[in-house]
């Protein structure tokens, strides 16, 4: 995935198209007063200046999928793990809530089930039915929208085609009335994704730990 | 006088005489621990059926008190190992009214710790996915990851300590099996093993114990190694540190230190053991309650200066936390605790009594349970994108098991004290190992 920061403008329609595709759970005023908020893209405000003359720069986070993962070595039931696309996946029914992963991720975009889910009357009626509702007690995180990636492969299966670039759209993507974000195959040099990381202004969010995220932040360096 | 010089017959009367009869003392005890602990298990009903959600838990301080607790009591569990095992190989003979509380102490501590790890998970139910066997999902637990090196040190060091614990019992309880009311006689028959005492058996029995001295000390050592590794292992800010595990081993044994201490003051207060627990050994244990606070006092300084003078920015938004922030109160009572205190009085020699070493063993726990606090919490409160930077205290539910830990340990202590003597009195025998 490449987020251009510089077209982001911080309107958080992809936070709120995130929790629509994958049964976020909503931890109301209470529960967010209290850190429980689960958001599994959320959008980091950054300062610059003194106030009047503040610059916001904003920075959509989401899972990373590093390709060496620090959560992943930590989880003593396999319960999140590379699977053989690339992606960092986390299997509910394995967890059992060591907590480990989400404090080895730099990122801190781990999120856990506090309590059984809930949601605020009418939310419970417009469930994704291709997303678990994950139970209490397990860990839980930006999956890239494996079941868009599934669906995508098995409509292009039924084509008889190759899975083309832009096919797979995750809700956070396909919400971005700026376009700021792309998601596609960094394996397929071609893909715009590809190209957009070997962009000039691409870097990766904390590098230097050698976690080898997937995911691309565009800016203009200053 | 050393109880050395006392006549056998007189030793054994006074280390048996507490087995028998309930005081008044110690049946309001009972009940106070009882219903702590009670409160403490309800507490833990309400969090398994409720979630998570009841602790002080929240993103991205993940693991708080139940975690402080873990190590705080795998900690005070090296008060037997290393005392016992180092003074037996060293065939140190003021060890012998000392060894069986501190390793009764460090079996106790070690269950009571052990709980933690489960306490602390999201579903607890599942614990036994973290045991590698095979089973129906096909999947072994991950050899990597830390946790699982943790059971592995754990379950091997309770089965040592209990080993090491009921080795030594086995004489007692065979002359326990005397003379005693009919319950009792058929428990310490079945549990001393048909011993006779022998001089095959002694020479056994002296081997094992000695054996199993070396193996366990290698054992605890390498048990709060992994312990600190759970937190080393992770590329967080002043938890990814090479110092943490032999930091927390001498953190581990300072603990276990003044744990002993407390306990080997009640003991000697609720037992009138005055005649054995001396003050010879509350000097003995004084000294090396002391150098240990040195020790400790090296290793905290040499952890937080580099940290300092490195002035990572990400490792300096905790060491800020801990020195300057919000956990700055627990920092500094900590070092007032674990040394300040502690220095003064164990090191000034007119200081230097059973009382002050009590005090000082008092501070040196409390301290050390911060000490846990300060390297857990802080650091999760301040990870490396400082936007998701939080804070973290905890609720009734995690104080309420924490309290429960404490009268658990009061309750099997008694129940301990009640059943077998907490002083070993073959010890004091001359046997014909000794008389050679």
């Amino acid at each position: 995935m490449a987020i251009d920061l510089d077209r982001c403008t911080g309107c958080e329609a992809c936070v709120v198209a995130c929790h629509a595709e994958n049964n976020l759970p909503l931890a109301g005023p209470e529960g967010a007063a209290k850190g429980r908020t689960a958001h599994w893209i959320r959008i980091d405000r950054y300062y610059e200046g003194e106030f009047p003359d503040v610059k916001v720069k904003y920075m959509p986070v989401l899972c990373q999928h590093c390709d060496d993962a620090p959560c992943e070595p930590v989880c003593p039931t396999y319960a999140t793990y590379h699977n053989p696309e690339g992606l960092n996946v986390q299997v509910y029914n394995r967890c059992i809530g060591t907590f480990y992963c989400a404090n080895n991720c730099p990122y801190t975009v781990r999120y856990f089930n506090w309590f059984e889910p809930e949601w605020a009357e009418p939310l419970e009626l417009q469930h994704n039915p291709d997303v678990a509702v994950r139970m209490a007690g397990v860990m839980e995180k930006c999956t890239f929208c494996i079941q868009r990636i599934k669906r995508a492969k098995e409509s292009a299966a039924a084509d008889g085609r190759p899975l083309a670039d832009g096919d797979v759209q995750p809700a956070c993507v396909q919400s971005c009335a700026a376009e700021a974000m792309v998601f596609g195959d960094l394996n397929d040099p071609r893909s715009k994704v590809s190209r957009l990381a070997q962009n000039g202004r691409s870097t990766r969010l904390l590098e230097e730990l050698g976690t080898r995220p997937k995911v691309f932040y565009l800016q203009k360096a200053r | 006088m050393a109880p050395e010089l006392l006549p056998y017959q007189r030793i054994r009367e006074d280390l048996f005489r507490p087995l028998s009869g309930i005081s008044r003392n110690y049946a309001v005890a009972t009940v106070i621990a009882f219903v702590v602990g009670i409160a403490g298990l309800m507490a833990w009903g309400y969090q398994l059926r409720r979630g998570m959600g009841v602790t002080g838990l929240q993103r991205p301080v993940f693991w708080g008190f139940y975690i402080v607790d873990f190590v705080f009591w795998i900690g005070i569990s090296h008060a037997g190992t290393l005392i016992s095992a180092i003074l037996r190989l060293t065939s140190a003979a003021w060890r012998k009214p000392v060894t069986r509380a501190a390793e009764a102490l460090t079996v106790f501590a070690l269950m009571i710790g052990g709980m933690f790890p489960i306490i602390h998970l999201g579903r607890a139910w599942l614990f036994y996915w973290l045991i590698p066997y095979p089973n129906s999902r096909l999947l072994w637990p991950n050899f990597r990851s830390p946790l699982l090196w943790d059971l592995t040190a754990i379950v091997t060091y309770v089965i040592g300590s209990v080993i090491y614990l009921y080795l030594p019992l086995i004489p007692d309880m065979a002359q326990l099996a005397e003379h005693n009311t009919p319950w009792r006689r058929r428990l310490y028959r079945a549990l001393s093993l048909g011993w006779t005492g022998s001089d095959r058996e002694w020479h056994a029995l002296e081997r094992a114990m000695k054996l199993m001295a070396c193996i366990i000390l290698a054992v605890a050592v390498s048990v709060h190694t992994v312990v600190a590794w759970d937190f080393a292992m992770a590329v967080a800010p002043m938890w990814h540190s090479s110092i943490f595990g032999p930091y927390f081993v001498v953190g581990a044994i300072f603990s276990g230190i003044a744990a002993l201490l407390i306990v080997m003051s009640a003991l000697r207060k609720v037992l009138h053991l005055e005649r054995y627990l001396t003050p010879y050994h509350f000097r003995n244990l004084s000294k090396l309650l002391l150098l240990m606070s040195l020790l400790w006092l090296y290793f905290t300084v040499a952890e937080n200066l580099t940290v300092w003078y490195g002035n990572d920015p990400k490792e300096m938004a905790v060491f800020g936390a801990r020195t300057r922030g919000p956990y700055a109160p627990y920092f500094w009572t900590m070092v007032v605790l674990n040394f300040v205190i502690p220095f003064i009085l164990l090191g000034i020699r007119r200081l230097r009594a059973i009382r002050t070493a009590t005090i000082a063993a008092v501070c040196v726990v409390v301290g050390m349970w911060l000490e846990r606090f300060v390297i857990v919490v802080p650091t999760l409160a301040n990870p490396r994108l400082p936007v998701s930077s939080s804070s973290y205290a905890p609720t009734w539910v995690e104080v309420s098991i924490t309290a429960a830990t404490f009268a658990a340990m009061m309750m099997l202590y008694m129940i301990f004290a009640k059943l077998f003597p907490i002083i070993a009195v073959w010890e004091f025998k001359p046997h014909p190992q000794e008389e050679n």
